[in-house]
């Protein structure tokens, strides 16, 4: 777990700017040094036909961005979260198919707003593991450097030599390594059949070859040991969860019986907190559908109390520490 | 290594298709080829979901989309076990809010997916959208597989 000096460290260090200081009262100053996390919603996201309305996910991205930085203008607001000239990766979910896949709405609406904040077309790159997963995502395979790009590992290849933290050994992707200055996390909320949960840190295990290996132990403390790999802890500095749509049991895969419409977006910079907070969220789906806890189904996601420990020091999972926004 | 296998008859595999081609299940159009993942290549394909099905003997799974008169999109997934145990083993699992159908050994419904096992072949369909033509639509194609089996 992070020592509230580690929190005063990451607030000054971190890609992300406070806004509004001189605004805030004793209890603000205080909740700066917790982790931010934003959960964004629109109860009307989706259409009758459950299509969703991309200019209604295009106002809740800018709502969510909006209260994590304290900046109301969508562009201003940006520029407190990317560097300018540099290489920005998304790094979507399709691994589920077509039906539990990051939205394209969600990327169209990252990539519309980094280029308004100055990031050129062809320093943004949307990447999954493979092109099938990108075209779960609705995304079309593009290796132009004068438009956004968008293509996987298995173009981008990985690296030859493996990197290790604790129990993992990886070959990490080299869009990651080489292409990469910073990542922005865009995972997609689900239940996961072996580790409880798949939402910000468990997405990291598209960033590298033969994630399969990392499954034993209900992934853990694999998710934990890999968001430790320097490439991994550094780059990806921001996260973007796409919690429109989520499937509550039988997971990661889509079975629309058990599909459900948080209509969410879920944002900060902690991952542990994040995956905490969306932890909770599938809880309350799954009590209100009558469900066991993940707990009793002897499937806990118990990576995320590893992540914030102290050999991991990745964020806190502690609800005394997370300064949660719900807009 | 994952195989694509042509959709055409006549490619020289031996094993028969168990996929229906365009038009041989009414509405119903094959808009990809066959997919063929090995057991221990499946996480390629359904990640975290491959544990419990290479648990149950699984030894491969081949999968292949459809568009149901031009519009519902749905897959199917054909899993071959080792045995009809494995089927069943995985077939036991989530079914309890489905309703009962008569396909192959057993089979469940839901409203958007289908599951039936017929021998050591586990088959799960899934379509993208609820519609009301939906459910008797994925029967039909269900029916068109297990005819294939």
């Amino acid at each position: 777990m992070k020592s509230r000096r580690d929190f005063m460290k990451t607030a000054a260090t971190g890609a992300v700017l406070l806004g509004a200081q001189s605004k805030l009262g004793m209890a603000e100053l205080l909740d700066q040094h917790k982790s931010r996390v934003v959960v964004a919603r629109d109860s009307a996201l989706h259409g009758p036909g459950g299509q969703l309305d991309e200019k209604r996910v295009l106002a809740l991205l800018d709502r969510a961005i909006a209260a994590y930085t304290g900046r109301d203008k969508p562009v201003e607001a940006w520029k407190r979260i990317v560097p300018v000239g540099k290489v920005i990766g998304l790094k979507v979910n399709g691994l589920g198919g077509k039906g539990i896949s990051t939205h394209l709405a969600l990327t169209l609406a990252i990539c519309e707003r980094l280029q308004q904040a100055g990031v050129k077309p062809g320093e943004i790159v949307v990447w999954e593991r493979d092109a099938r997963s990108l075209q779960a995502c609705s995304l079309t395979i593009n290796t132009d450097s004068s438009r956004v790009r968008c293509y996987g590992n298995d173009v981008g290849g990985y690296e030859d030599q493996p990197v290790t933290f604790g129990s993992v050994r990886v070959k990490l992707a080299k869009i990651l390594t080489r292409e990469c200055d910073m990542v922005i996390n865009v995972p997609i909320l689900k239940d996961h059949e072996m580790a409880g949960i798949t939402f910000s840190m468990k997405n990291m295990y598209g960033v590298i070859a033969r994630p399969d290996q990392l499954h034993a132990g209900g992934c853990n403390p694999a998710v934990a040991d890999l968001n430790c790999i320097p490439a991994i802890r550094d780059k990806v500095r921001f996260t973007i969860g796409d919690a429109m749509t989520s499937v509550y049991d039988g997971g990661p895969g889509f079975h629309p019986e058990r599909l459900w419409q948080p209509n969410a977006l879920i944002v900060g910079e902690d991952r542990v907190a994040i995956d905490q907070i969306a932890w909770q969220m599938i809880e309350r789906k799954r009590a209100e559908a009558g469900m066991p806890t993940l707990e009793a189904a002897s499937r806990s996601p118990r990576y995320i109390a590893t992540a914030a420990d102290a050999t991991h020091n990745l964020g806190t999972n502690d609800p005394q520490h997370i300064h949660l926004m719900e807009v | 290594m994952i195989l694509v296998v042509a959709a055409a008859t006549g490619t020289g595999c031996k094993r028969k298709s168990p996929f229906p081609a365009s038009g041989a299940v009414a509405g119903w159009e094959k808009t990809s080829e066959t997919r063929v993942y090995a057991a221990k290549d499946l996480y390629q394909y359904i990640d975290g979901d491959a544990e419990q099905y290479i648990s149950a003997g699984v030894v491969s799974t081949s999968t292949s989309d459809y568009k149901f008169q031009g519009q519902l999109e749905a897959t199917v997934d054909v899993h071959t076990m080792g045995g009809a145990a494995g089927a069943r083993k995985i077939m036991e699992t989530g079914t309890k809010d489905a309703k009962p159908v008569q396909l192959g050994d057993a089979g469940f419904a839901y409203a958007q997916s289908i599951i039936f096992r017929k021998g050591s072949s586990l088959v799960r369909i899934v379509a993208y959208e609820s519609t009301p033509d939906t459910p008797q639509a994925l029967l039909a194609l269900a029916r068109g597989v297990e005819a294939k089996l």
